[in-house]
């Protein structure tokens, strides 16, 4: 990939410059931290869950673009979903940004997450593209601590 | 001296740069279709085509086990292995080659003396002196021992510009102060610390002092003797040197009552199970196979380096740090962390609203290797409420051209974020 543009595509630039969800919930039924010591990247995420489905969410924090429009994406594409669901989401997106999807895939049937494959090509970067999302996964399990990508 | 004089000085010691550049195959390598631009030479420094071969003949031809075979090969291989502690000791000005110790870096080094220092001389109660600007491998071995010895560790502070103050480090110093160790220039500031000032504080007060020179050895000539310390440290990478080794020098006089690091072969001079006799130095604290063909790679890099002359080299790096500085100055939203009034060829800086990791990534989309990240540095990061900084360090390879390309990438990165 030679064109910057198809890491940094318009939609994870706009979602990095003004994050959707971006404020702190007071009524959160599942709070966790995010880290990425390689690079300082640090979120907040915030949940309410209902009947095992996720209500609401939101996130506060500070880190490099790509991070910081992975979670903004995660959290609109993930409201009211299922956990089950959601869980299947990072499955898929996990692979696509590791390179380890299935050649039969619909890129497509991930919606707006499908602006992260070019992420694939840069590894060091596929930390910041998941951090929310592991963020998230310890946050439905109730793991206490911080969520670390090292 | 006249002006004249300085002139002509300065024009008979002026290097070839480009003459320089054909001596680094890698300069040549093209990255996402464009020249390699590299500017990351504080994380590690490109290899000269002859330390290169100089390794590959050691393996071709001469490669042996050292200090032990009566075979010609051994021969060769101990011969090599100690000419290139000799060709360190010389560069160092050290005043034997007993003080010259091989490891594995500039982290070994510092642990060897934490872990064996701080053994037979370090109790509880006792402090230790660092600063603010170390690097972690000149944090944590200190921290390990502070916590296994009941002692403390004292932190030297630094001002905004990133300068140490020195008022406060003579207010740290008591009775209870037993060791000082120190960064010569910092990695992600680039100051250059008054390491013989700071030495002659603490040795007024009979403190001993370990000088952490990884980042200080490729720009400066270091003379221990002059500069008095009892320990200096530095990676045999960032001196156009393979990685993997490093030298710690060490004062004989206190090198001889510290206890072995490592058991093994080498460090001995006879071993029943009722009682082993430690070799001599420099040995005593060299257990197992040493890196051999790293330390002859080591004192051909040192050889080459000395070839250049260290006197043309601060003056060209001095020239492409004044440059870059007032260029990426110009840049509005750009900010540059460490601005101490001596610095080494390193330029941390931050951009407005950009992570640094986007803009070491969007650079290297045009060829060009910056570093990005805390540099090992986390308390500076925090000095400055700031989770990382760009980096671009420079050495006498690198030209003012490359310096404008960075500027021009880093426009291209503030355009992308507009």
């Amino acid at each position: 990939m030679n064109d910057l543009r198809e890491l940094y595509q318009e939609v994870i630039l706009d979602h990095s410059k003004h994050p959707k969800n971006y404020h702190k919930m007071e009524d959160a039924t599942h709070v966790a931290e995010g880290y990425n010591p390689l690079c300082g990247d640090h979120f907040n995420l915030y949940l309410k869950v209902e009947d095992g489905i996720i209500k609401d969410v939101s996130f506060l924090g500070a880190g490099c673009a790509i991070s910081k429009a992975s979670a903004s994406i995660m959290t609109s594409i993930i409201k009211g979903k299922s956990i089950e669901d959601a869980e299947k989401i990072f499955q898929n997106f996990h692979s696509l940004v590791t390179g380890k999807i299935d050649k039969n895939f619909d890129i497509n049937s991930l919606g707006k997450l499908a602006v992260f494959s070019g992420v694939s090509e840069y590894p060091v970067r596929v930390k910041c593209a998941t951090l929310a999302w592991h963020t998230l996964i310890n946050a439905l399990k109730n793991k206490p601590g911080i969520t670390s990508t090292e | 001296m006249n002006n004249t004089d300085l002139k002509n000085i300065k024009h008979q010691k002026s290097l070839d740069v480009y003459k320089i550049r054909e001596d680094f195959p890698i300069l040549e390598t093209l990255v996402r279709g464009k020249p390699l631009v590299y500017l990351d030479n504080s994380a590690t420094t490109q290899k000269p085509r002859c330390v290169i071969e100089r390794m590959t003949r050691y393996y071709e031809l001469e490669n042996a086990n050292v200090h032990r075979g009566v075979h010609r090969l051994s021969e060769i291989a101990s011969q090599e292995y100690e000419n290139a502690r000799e060709v360190v000791r010389e560069f160092l000005n050290a005043e034997s080659v007993e003080e010259i110790i091989f490891v594995r870096g500039t982290t070994e080094a510092i642990n060897l003396v934490a872990n064996t220092f701080g053994k037979s001389f370090i109790k509880e109660g006792d402090e230790i002196i660092i600063s603010e600007m170390e690097h972690h491998s000149n944090i944590v071995p200190w921290q390990i021992l502070c916590e296994e010895k009941k002692a403390k560790l004292k932190i030297i502070p630094f001002n905004d510009k990133g300068e140490l103050i020195l008022s406060e480090f003579e207010k740290l110093i008591s009775d209870k102060t037993k060791f000082v160790s120190i960064v010569h220039i910092s990695n992600s500031l680039g100051t250059i610390n008054p390491v013989k000032k700071i030495i002659d504080i603490a040795h007024h007060y009979e403190i001993p002092v370990l000088i952490d020179g990884a980042q200080s050895i490729m720009h400066t000539e270091i003379d221990v003797q002059d500069l008095g310390c009892d320990f200096f440290v530095f990676s045999g990478h960032k001196l156009f040197g393979p990685t993997g080794i490093g030298i710690l020098y060490g004062k004989k006089n206190i090198l001889e009552k510290l206890p072995p690091y490592q058991g093994g072969g080498d460090m001995i001079k006879s071993v029943t199970f009722e009682k082993t006799i430690y070799n001599d130095l420099p040995w005593k604290f060299e257990a197992g196979t040493p890196n051999i063909v790293g330390a002859i790679g080591l004192s051909e890099a040192i050889k080459y380096v000395k070839s250049i002359g260290y006197e043309s080299i601060t003056v060209y790096e001095n020239e492409l740090l004044e440059y870059a500085t007032n260029r990426l100055k110009q840049i509005p939203s750009l900010r540059i962390i460490g601005e101490a009034s001596t610095k080494g060829p390193i330029i941390s800086f931050i951009i407005e609203n950009i992570h640094p990791h986007d803009i070491g990534t969007i650079l290297d989309f045009e060829g060009i290797a910056i570093r990005t990240g805390h540099h090992c540095t986390q308390p500076v990061m925090k000095h400055f409420n700031i989770p990382a900084t760009a980096r671009a360090s420079f050495t006498f390879y690198n030209t003012k051209e490359e310096i404008d390309k960075l500027v021009e990438g880093i426009q291209k990165v503030i355009k992308v974020f507009s």
